[in-house]
């Protein structure tokens, strides 16, 4: 048993660690953040992954008493009140959910790669999602969703430099 | 909302009623898509319980064995099992998801008996504390087995030196006493008789898993009123709460079913797999209980869509009409019925394909073998069908050096014509379907097959 502290979408968090608890299940069954799916628990779906220091990991497969002093950011802390990320809403206007399952773990990849490369061509966008599963669409409505809130976010970083 | 493409009105118009369309062609967002966004659409498994206990099942070793002990004591011992379940816990231990729509035998059961007839079949589930202690309890279960022949492959099955595995006593589901779904019209033989060439080609699929990235599960909670609260990710709500009511020999009043959110199904989440045990488990430690699938189990033992195996001889003039169509086609359902008697029914009635054919013969056989059992799956029955179908369509235009478009449209059904299950064809559409699918990629077709329509009577030597 040990007590992990850490930072999860901004806030302070602590939880009690059992011997072989993985970060998915502490951030669902202990945190109440239940956005992160288990899929497979054997790192091989994606519908788990969450940012660890800014970094997308599967967190079925990272061992919950690692992450103390981590920041940790979840689907649940994208949204700022009713205002969508711009990942979040180019899947709501383009079409990219269908069952729902894997999205929370394809949009963190998604935000994951346009923090590192914000104007990334289709293959950068198949390589960045490709450990995340999806059985529903066949990828192509994701893809292009990534790539639209990768435009939204240079638009939106051009008007800020105009100010 | 805008129209995102302007909609074809001309096909058909006398037929449609007055009224413009309304909706099609507009862009409707899915009344979902927000809490798949957020992370806030509600599965089954986001639910937490503070007593939960969980549910992992002791399956079968072998593919076909006589059970002849299972021994329980050491699961017993494993610190926080609670209790082991087998088929005696069970009340009525059969499934009957096709006893619902009038289909016997009912020859599944809920856990098995004095036999298995597939490798992962459930013989003992264990209840505990946690998932670990659950893992651990049922790894310790011990079975005695005696191993028996196996059959893997649908026409071995069939061969009259077979080892039936079945005990209503043929490898076959019996369709009102016949050894096969049956289909006849016309007369094949004196077809193919007229027939300048004969074309037989054999088609075979293997089974194909949904492979869901939410597994098969639920949560099952006791209630203060006795009833069982049943959160499930599966398909078919209702009947998970027959069935279940059934097998639990309960009124249907006593459960309360909540779903409708389902993490992938296509078809794989329609056979109440999970329920009945988890009831039984929360009745018996009258706590909330949980039964998931792992990843492995979705893949070996939850159903996948059947094999088949079809022959398919066709009797084809030499411009290209098709004179007779005889079809052989074997369902791998496995080592139990579930669906596929009726995926087998939904075949044979697929068949000849969407072509008008003066002589058709199909037997569409339901065979059992000791593979994992096979159920729904998006169209089942008529998907690998039309694969096998529309392969040999394209076969014989190339072997006649025909195109396959005037091949199909040559051939294809129109209103008015009776189709080999007596029924007269209404509201065809393959001929303009095929005309406009031809223009969209700009394969040229004569005029005298434009000018066809799925309206104009077929002429008595068409």
């Amino acid at each position: 048993m040990k007590i992990v502290s850490l930072r999860v979408n901004g806030a302070g968090q602590a939880f009690i660690a059992r011997p072989g608890t993985t970060l998915l299940l502490a951030l669902r069954e202990q945190l109440g953040l239940t956005g992160a799916k288990r899929g497979c628990a054997q790192g091989a779906c994606g519908s788990c992954t969450v940012l660890l220091d800014g970094q997308p990991v599967v967190s079925c497969l990272v061992p919950a008493v690692t992450v103390d002093g981590a920041e940790i950011a979840t689907i649940e802390g994208l949204a700022d009140g009713q205002v969508l990320s711009d990942v979040q809403q180019a899947f709501l206007d383009g079409f990219a959910t269908q069952c729902g399952f894997c999205t929370p773990g394809m949009i963190m990849s998604a935000e994951a790669l346009l923090d590192r490369n914000p104007d990334p061509t289709r293959d950068e966008v198949n390589e960045a999602i490709s450990g995340n599963v999806c059985r529903c669409t066949g990828y192509e409505p994701i893809v292009s969703a990534v790539l639209d809130a990768a435009a939204r976010r240079r638009s939106r970083a051009g008007e800020g430099a105009k100010l | 909302m805008p129209r995102v493409n302007p909609i074809d009105t001309e096909y058909f118009k006398d037929e449609r009623k007055a009224g413009d369309f309304t909706v099609i062609g507009t862009t409707v967002q899915r009344s979902d898509a927000l809490g798949h966004v957020t992370g806030r659409t509600e599965f089954f498994e986001d639910r937490t319980f503070p007593d939960l206990a969980h549910v992992k099942i002791h399956r079968s070793a072998h593919h076909h064995a006589r059970i002849d002990s299972v021994d329980c004591s050491e699961a017993l011992k494993v610190p926080g099992v609670l209790r082991v379940i087998t088929h005696r816990d069970v009340p009525s231990n059969w499934y009957v998801v096709l006893r619902l729509i009038g289909i016997e035998p009912n020859d599944e059961p809920v856990l098995a008996e004095d036999r298995v007839l597939y490798k992962g079949e459930p013989i003992v589930a264990v209840v505990a504390d946690s998932e670990a202690a659950a893992i651990e309890g049922a790894a310790r279960v011990r079975v005695g087995y005696t191993e028996l022949p196996a059959v893997f492959d649908v026409e071995e099955a069939l061969a009259p030196d077979a080892p039936v595995i079945k005990q209503a006593g043929t490898n076959y589901f019996v369709y009102e006493g016949h050894h096969a779904r049956r289909l006849r019209f016309g007369d094949v033989e004196r077809g193919f008789a007229q027939s300048d060439r004969i074309f037989e080609w054999r088609y075979s699929s293997a089974p194909i898993e949904h492979a869901p990235t939410e597994t098969t599960g639920c949560i099952v909670v006791p209630q203060s009123s006795g009833r069982l609260l049943i959160h499930s990710n599966t398909q078919a709500a209702f009947f998970t709460l027959d069935n279940t009511a059934l097998i639990l020999d309960r009124p249907f009043t006593d459960l309360q079913v909540k779903g409708g959110t389902v993490g992938g199904g296509f078809g794989g989440k329609v056979d109440v797999m999970v329920e009945p045990l988890a009831c039984i488990a929360a009745t018996l430690t009258n706590r909330p209980v949980k039964f998931v699938y792992t990843r492995e189990e979705e893949m070996q033992v939850s159903s996948p869509r059947a094999a088949e195996r079809i022959y398919i001889k066709d009797g084809v003039t030499n411009d290209g009409r098709i004179l007779a169509r005889k079809v052989m086609l074997y369902v791998d359902a496995g080592a139990y019925s579930r669906h596929s008697p009726y995926g087998t029914t939904k075949a044979c009635a697929h068949l000849p394909g969407p072509y008008t054919i003066p002589n058709v013969y199909a037997d569409c056989h339901c065979v059992y073998t000791n593979r994992t059992p096979s159920s729904a799956m998006r169209g089942f029955g008529v998907t690998i069908a039309d694969f096998a179908l529309e392969s040999q369509m394209d076969r014989i235009a190339r072997a006649l050096d025909l195109d396959p478009l005037q091949f199909r449209l040559r051939n294809a059904y129109r209103d008015g014509d009776l189709k080999a299950h007596r029924k007269v064809a209404e509201g065809t559409a393959l001929i303009e379907v095929i005309q406009r699918a031809a223009a969209l990629v700009g394969h040229e077709l004569p005029d005298e097959y434009l000018a066809l329509t799925s309206t104009t009577p077929r002429g008595e030597k068409a």
